[in-house]
């Protein structure tokens, strides 16, 4: 058995029964772990894997959060403070009470750690944590179901338009026992009642550099006509490790508009799947990719157009400086009888140091005959006839790659409606892109 | 001003200038007007610091100053600008953020104060009621999606707020409709002043009726093979360039 898999079998052995049994999903746990050690993780020859090797993250021991422990580190970052309520706060994988605030909360919305959520419901309000995951090359999927004993339930109500986004936030503090890197594995729900709308931003944010895991899965379900902005911003320790997974579904005319800015971590995978289940569903996933220094970033898209007139709409921008390496699959299925279907990727790729390496792979298996589908991906550098224009206006050669390299990047914001959450994403990822000395 | 002296370019194995010398001084406007090919563009390109565009004989005097060998924003600081006539499209680059950070680039490199916001919008403002613009041309990003009108009316209006010693439009008047070449030239015109030269690049004459050149050159072959007053412009119209060619023809044989 790898190391890695060692220390995570034995702290779930070490896990109270209480706990893995709450909510009657002990033996769905067991079964997850069980099938895991059994299947060991992917090797590099996984089609799934073949830009992310596991072999060096293998040989590293992780402990998991002590659920019954001490109180949480302290963590007073900027960042954190500058985050509003309503917000649920997550210090090295466990909810702090002290830094979250609900009380702000729409009517008809209601958000709880995934703890009390576990103390609180019957088995049937937590079925999404039964899901099963069969396939072997989704370790951290069965990881997360077998040890997610922390995470969020958010609920709104048929009708509900909540306008103040809700945030989730993941810190990441280094543990007082500095030999030791933590891994924790939180379960986020989020379900939308018809015509709902609402608008959660999700932060992954280090208050000291740290070498954690986080393994974090989301699933989102919108009923007809819900509205779903989902912002997630990941900037975590330059020496940190994030697998990050969401499951969306749609029914008939909901919409997901979706952001994920990708800029720290030393290696992050990020894999998208939404399914548009009914009519006239419509999706929206951008991203930027920032890998830069020798961050290692994975993001993998699947979308699948089950239903007629249902739309997506992927726009990923992606950076590669010093020697940093980003991957990127665009995954679009569209089947039988999806017909009136469209669907448009585009990723565009800057390299702006020869160390750096990003592959971009758009995939589009299309079983439907009216349909319109356009994929475009590059890889390059900035445009020498923008430079010149710019450079003749007076603009120093430096000025002018810092402002087309800005601007390149911050094309994927368009999704985001909220100005004032648009303002605060753009002034971010500037403010990582200027201090990566990528510009 | 300017003196150029025997330019010759070469762009990839062909020679584009050959021997091409102008001599341009304060307040005037010189017509360069030449059949496709003549070499126009690469005129223009080679007076910005396009790269690939290297003198390979001659010399650029700007201001006693060597222009080849400054960068391209070194140029602009100097004074001098260049209209394109393809404008390039940037998006998620804002007009006026783009226009104040050039126009503080450039006092910057001349040792003067930067301009903040609010002092730059009142500057930007001006100008757009002299060349009769309409607001929104301030929020929209750099030429993204506009029409060619448009783009060419934006390069008047960033000529307006740089205010250069030198202006070269490069076919400013090619794709526009009657409307927007009197536009453009009304524009022109409100920026003469004793101090600001032109270089007007066409190749019809009809920009030249709104905007009134002190000199006309005609550019083939890459030299100028004639030069004289507005009224040469004038024979060109009625003689097209082949009667230039057969002028040409009898000296180069």
């Amino acid at each position: 058995m790898t190391p890695f898999l060692d220390s995570l079998r034995q702290g779930f052995d070490a896990l109270p029964a209480a706990l893995l049994d709450a909510g009657q999903l002990g033996a769905a746990r067991r079964s997850a772990f069980a099938s895991l050690l059994h299947d060991g993780l992917p090797p590099p020859r996984s089609e799934r894997w073949k830009y992310t090797s596991l072999k060096a993250f293998e040989r590293r021991r992780f402990a998991l959060p002590d659920p019954l422990g001490a109180a949480n580190p302290t963590c007073d970052h900027p960042a954190l403070a500058a985050i509003p309520a309503p917000r649920l706060v997550f210090v090295n994988g466990r909810y702090d009470p002290a830094l979250s605030q609900t009380a702000a909360l729409s009517e008809g919305v209601s958000l709880r750690p995934l703890s009390q959520a576990l103390r609180e419901d019957n088995a049937g309000a937590l079925d999404f944590l039964a899901q099963r995951i069969d396939a072997a090359d989704e370790p951290f999927a069965r990881l997360n179901a077998a040890l997610a004993l922390e995470g969020a339930v958010l609920r709104a109500r048929d009708g509900v338009q909540a306008q103040a986004p809700i945030h989730l936030v993941h810190v990441g503090v280094n543990s007082a026992d500095e030999g030791t890197d933590l891994a924790w594995h939180l379960r986020l729900s989020i379900e939308l009642g018809r015509g709902a709308q609402l608008c959660v931003v999700e932060h992954h944010l280090a208050c000291s550099r740290h070498a954690h895991l986080a393994n974090l899965f989301a699933q989102v379900r919108l009923a007809e006509g819900a509205v779903l902005h989902h912002v997630r911003v990941q900037d975590d320790s330059q020496a940190a490790t994030v697998f990050n997974r969401c499951d969306a579904t749609l029914a008939g005319k909901a919409r997901y508009q979706r952001l994920d800015l990708e800029l720290g971590a030393s290696l992050s995978r990020n894999e998208l799947n939404i399914a548009l289940r009914g009519a006239q569903a419509k999706a929206t996933a951008n991203g930027v990719l920032l890998a830069d220094g020798t961050r290692h970033l994975d993001t993998r898209l699947n979308v699948d157009h089950a239903a007629r007139d249902s739309t997506c709409e992927l726009l990923w921008r992606g950076l590669g400086a010093a020697r940093g390496r980003a991957a990127f699959h665009g995954g679009i299925l569209i089947r039988e009888g999806a017909d009136g279907t469209e669907a448009n990727l585009s990723n565009k790729n800057l390299l702006l140091s020869e160390e750096a390496e990003i592959d971009t792979q758009p995939v589009l298996v299309i079983h439907a005959d009216e349909v319109k589908a356009a994929h475009g991906a590059t890889v390059g550098q900035l445009d020498p006839g923008a430079l010149f224009y710019l450079r003749t206006r007076g603009l120093p050669l430096r000025d002018a790659q810092r402002l087309l390299t800005v601007a390149f990047c911050r094309e994927p914001l368009s999704a985001v409606a909220d100005s004032a959450l648009a303002a605060l994403l753009a002034a971010q990822l500037d403010g990582r892109l200027h201090a990566s000395g990528a510009l | 001003m300017l003196k150029i002296d025997n330019l010759h370019v070469r762009l990839g194995e062909r020679d584009i200038l050959k021997g091409f010398s102008l001599d341009v001084k304060p307040g005037e406007v010189h017509a360069i007007m030449g059949p496709n090919g003549a070499g126009k563009s690469t005129l223009g390109y080679t007076l910005a610091g396009r790269d690939g565009y290297e003198a390979s004989a001659g010399s650029v005097s700007f201001d006693g100053q060597d222009l080849l060998a400054m960068a391209p924003e070194e140029r602009a600081a100097a004074g001098l600008f260049l209209a394109f006539q393809y404008p390039v499209e940037i998006p998620g680059v804002n007009n006026t953020y783009f226009l104040r950070a050039a126009y503080n680039a450039q006092r910057k490199a001349r040792g003067e104060a930067e301009l903040d916001s609010m002092q730059f919008l009142k500057r930007v403002r001006e100008k757009l009621s002299v060349l009769h613009l309409k607001d929104e041309l301030l929020h929209r990003a750099v030429n993204e999606g506009f029409s060619g009108g448009e783009k060419k009316r934006n390069e008047i209006f960033q000529l307006a707020v740089l205010e250069p010693k030198l202006a070269i439009l490069d076919e400013t008047d090619s794709g526009l409709d009657i409307d927007a070449l009197k536009a453009v030239a009304d524009g022109v015109n409100a920026l003469r002043s004793p101090d600001r030269a032109f270089i007007v690049i066409t190749h019809y004459q009809r920009l030249l009726d709104y905007i009134r050149p002190d000199h006309v050159h005609v550019l083939a072959q890459g030299r100028i093979v004639e030069s004289g007053g507005p009224e040469l412009a004038q024979q060109l119209e009625e003689h097209g360039y082949a009667w230039i060619r057969d002028r040409v023809a009898p000296e180069a044989a």
